[in-house]
């Protein structure tokens, strides 16, 4: 049963992110990556990691929720109502990824992997959040404030104009300084 | 299931990510090519866990950590993208290709 799901699990997760390469409509491209996450979310609940496996499926769905915006947004083509392909150096991507692939294969399949050593905990989510708040602490410390700094650095570089701009480097102009003046004419 | 299954499926994801990283020429779908290859991160980490060592929480931790990762590359990704469409009306790879030596 288990390995059924896996190679039906596996085989979609590829097959979509393939797609995601080859369709033309940009909102099925981020959907087909969806489904590729949720697939690989649905191998780690195989792997009786259920916290991390329902961790993945809603970061990932929200995530690409936001991406379809920014497809919108960026892509001159977004709804895909003509065929279009936008790569470059078609040739030797395909050399490298496919030269990546039998690698990595030859590693996975080659390399005598160390035997498993000991069980299973009966609940891995336990066992991941003592872990968390105990020896590895520091990695969560390092996450948090990692993510606080990217909220900052991605908020100043995606305003366009900020105070600065307006309101003069030490904030001391009366009236903003803007291209369209707004306000009701005070 | 088997340990090398499981990283086989990592290798092709990763491989995928790759292609994709390598030859698109929008940003956003570069974008996607990564977020792919930390994909196949993911999955090889969880079974590394499972397969190697599941008395010790590394192998969930590496994983928590590669989802910060997603998130991280995520949002400097769309923040790069949207200060440089901005500032120059880019949204592809070639168009921005000032730093080419």
């Amino acid at each position: 049963m288990d390995v059924v799901a896996f190679w039906l699990l596996a085989v979609v997760a590829v097959v979509s992110g393939m797609l995601v390469f080859r369709v033309d409509s940009m909102a099925r491209a981020t959907f087909l990556l969806l489904a590729s996450f949720l697939c690989v979310a649905g191998t780690m609940l195989l792997l009786d990691l259920h916290y991390l496996g329902a961790l993945t499926i809603l970061m990932m769905t929200v995530e690409m929720a936001v991406m379809v915006v920014f497809m919108v947004m960026f892509m001159m083509n977004p709804a895909g109502l003509m065929p279009m392909t936008m790569v470059h150096n078609r040739r030797g991507a395909l050399i490298l990824s496919v030269g990546a692939f039998v690698f990595l294969a030859a590693g996975a399949l080659l390399v005598p992997w160390p035997i498993r050593r000991g069980e299973p905990p009966a609940d891995a989510t336990r066992q991941l959040g003592e872990s968390i708040m105990e020896g590895k602490m520091l990695v969560m410390l390092v996450v948090g404030i990692s993510l606080f700094a990217t909220m900052v650095a991605a908020t100043v570089l995606a305003t366009g104009r900020g105070r600065y701009d307006r309101y003069g480097d030490d904030l001391t102009r009366s009236r903003p300084d803007d291209p369209v003046p707004g306000g009701v004419g005070r | 299931m088997s340990l090398q299954l499981f990283l086989l499926l990592a290798s092709a994801l990763f491989a995928v990510g790759l292609y994709g990283a390598l030859s698109q020429q929008s940003i956003v779908m570069i974008m996607m090519g990564l977020e792919l290859m930390l994909n196949g991160v993911l999955v090889a980490a969880a079974a590394f866990w499972y397969f190697v060592s599941p008395q010790r929480a590394d192998g969930q931790v590496l994983v928590l950590l590669v989802l910060a990762v997603m998130a991280v590359e995520m949002a400097m990704g769309f923040a790069v993208a949207t200060a440089i469409f901005r500032a120059r009306d880019v949204d592809m790879t070639d168009m921005a290709g000032d730093l080419k030596g």
